[in-house]
């Protein structure tokens, strides 16, 4: 399988773009693996990716229930930033974000990752204070990080309303340069493509159905295709984790919820930075098509329906209209809704369990696409080792007894 | 929108309401005698049940008064709604 190129490209042209080769494999599920990786969704391909690229690790399957990137990675409204306030957050993040910066030529497969900006608006007094002390944390790990004047605002972005006279008037924001935007589906694909190059066997339409365990450690999956044996299983599963911990008797401090999303009719370039508000709610950004891809907070109940309730939407568009008038009349295409699991601290759980060879990579809550890279860098380091990377030592499920939490709620930025 | 019966009020718009999460959930009787991974337990870890789920509901647009549901988190349809500390449905106790 070649990798893609422009000469690749003009060779495919002459002959009308018929003959392009699958970009990967649909093996049938073999008897056994030497791991299992439950999930492939982003954070589960880069898991297997890393796996095979940096541990030289091949005899690999990652298992999923419907298609790859069919779950949260192709339905999250796309932001990558480092900015959190916590070191422990700050540095996986920014591992991340520097995976990001190199990942469409490690991966031979444009993600369009694209370093537009991040905005964090600021719309109270408490609001400034956290902008400044969050931003100064960052410049202390080494994150780009400043705090903008409403005039510096509206210098970037001319359409937002900085009027003092608004309901939530805007008084500053932090801003990180670095942070972004990433082609979601590309992410999925690139991965699952150069995972596949290395060996990596993905199996879709093939859901978990029950974990196989002997003597607290673990020793095969049972799915809808049969059974498959490993003596390491590492699971990706986001809004499921809980369905999967269950099947093998662990209890999570997880609870799944609605996440809601929405994308606009295309309109012609007009906000070229992505624009976060934590006060209001709402976030947005526009796509290279020209959708203005708009995010809402989580829905206030429990739910695994992948949709959530219009008062959650209504709440989201009107802030959204508050910051700019401009876009009251555009018309919406399309609405929709992501199962996020989201841990009691607001931080992700990336940890060996009380089985022996079972992994658990899960808990990202609303903000875990921006960490897709890290986190199966991470991971992959985990499993392979059977111990984590100090990157990811502090993200223990053993925190939620020791009581080292990693407090993220609303210091992050993120509208929760 | 979902209408969410309130056993006070009755039918009631969802936007009046907001969901306390897991219900029955008891409050160690003994605090004191519990170990770091049992207060763990009670604190944190949660069913997060996929179907039926049985929760606490909270009517605060309305009678802000506390009571129970059972829901459906898949199609988010709600059961029986019922007063806290009456028995849960189903159960003999």
């Amino acid at each position: 399988m070649k990798g893609y190129s422009i000469f690749s490209l003009a060779r495919h042209a002459v002959g009308r773009h018929k003959n392009w080769p699958r970009a990967w494999r649909d093996p049938e599920p073999r008897p056994a693996y030497d791991i299992i990786i439950i999930g492939g969704g982003g954070h589960g391909l880069a898991t297997a990716y890393y796996l095979a690229s940096e541990h030289g690790l091949s005899n690999i399957a990652v298992v999923e229930k419907g298609w790859i990137g069919g779950g949260n990675t192709g339905r999250n409204t796309t932001i990558v930033r480092s900015n959190y306030l916590w070191d422990e957050s700050a540095h996986i993040y920014e591992k991340s974000l520097v995976l990001w910066e190199s990942l469409s030529q490690e991966l031979n497969f444009n993600v369009m990752f694209s370093q537009r900006g991040v905005l964090n608006l600021a719309h109270t007094l408490q609001d400034m204070r956290d902008v400044y002390r969050r931003s100064n944390a960052n410049r202390l790990n080494g994150i780009d990080s400043e705090v903008l004047t409403p005039e510096q605002i509206k210098q970037i972005v001319p359409i937002i309303n900085t009027s003092p006279d608004a309901r939530h008037p805007i008084l500053g924001a932090s801003f990180q340069p670095r942070g972004g935007v990433a082609r979601h589906d590309a992410v999925a694909w690139g991965f699952a493509r150069a995972a596949d190059r290395r060996g990596v066997d993905i199996l879709q339409n093939c859901e978990v159905t029950g974990i196989i365990r002997e003597n607290g450690h673990v020793k095969g999956i049972e799915t809808t295709r049969g059974q498959i044996m490993a003596n390491k299983v590492g699971v990706v599963a986001a809004g499921h984790s809980s369905v999967i911990a269950n099947m093998a008797g662990i209890r999570m401090p997880i609870e799944s919820r609605p996440l809601q999303a929405l994308v606009s009719e295309p309109i012609k370039p007009v906000l070229h930075t992505v624009v976060m508000s934590n006060t209001v709610h709402g976030y947005i950004s526009q796509s290279d098509k020209g959708e203005l891809v708009i995010g809402a907070g989580v829905d206030g109940y429990l739910g695994y329906g992948q949709r959530g309730s219009f008062s959650t939407i209504e709440h989201n568009v009107a802030a959204i209209v508050e910051l700019f008038p401009i876009f009251s009349r555009v018309r919406m295409m399309r609405q929709w809704g992501g199962i996020v699991d989201v841990c009691p601290d607001a931080s992700p759980i990336i940890s060996k369990t009380p089985v022996k060879g079972l992994y658990f990579n899960c808990g990202w809550g609303t903000g875990g696409f921006k960490a897709t890279p890290g986190s199966g860098w991470v991971f992959a380091h985990t499993i392979a080792n059977d111990e984590p990377h100090p990157l990811n030592a502090p993200f223990n499920l053993e925190r939620f007894v020791s009581g080292a939490l990693i407090d993220e709620h609303g210091a992050a930025g993120v509208a929760h | 929108m979902l209408l969410i019966n309130c056993p006070w009020c009755g039918l009631r718009e969802e936007t009046e309401f907001s969901c306390g999460g897991e219900a029955h959930i008891v409050r160690p009787l003994q605090p004191e005698a519990l170990t770091d991974e049992q207060w763990a337990d009670y604190l944190f870890m949660r069913k997060n049940i996929k179907g039926d789920q049985r929760e606490q509901w909270y009517h605060s647009g309305g009678c802000r008064r506390w009571f129970n549901a059972e829901r459906n988190t898949v199609t988010y349809k709600f059961g029986v709604t019922y007063k806290p500390g009456d028995p849960a449905p189903g159960d003999d106790s």
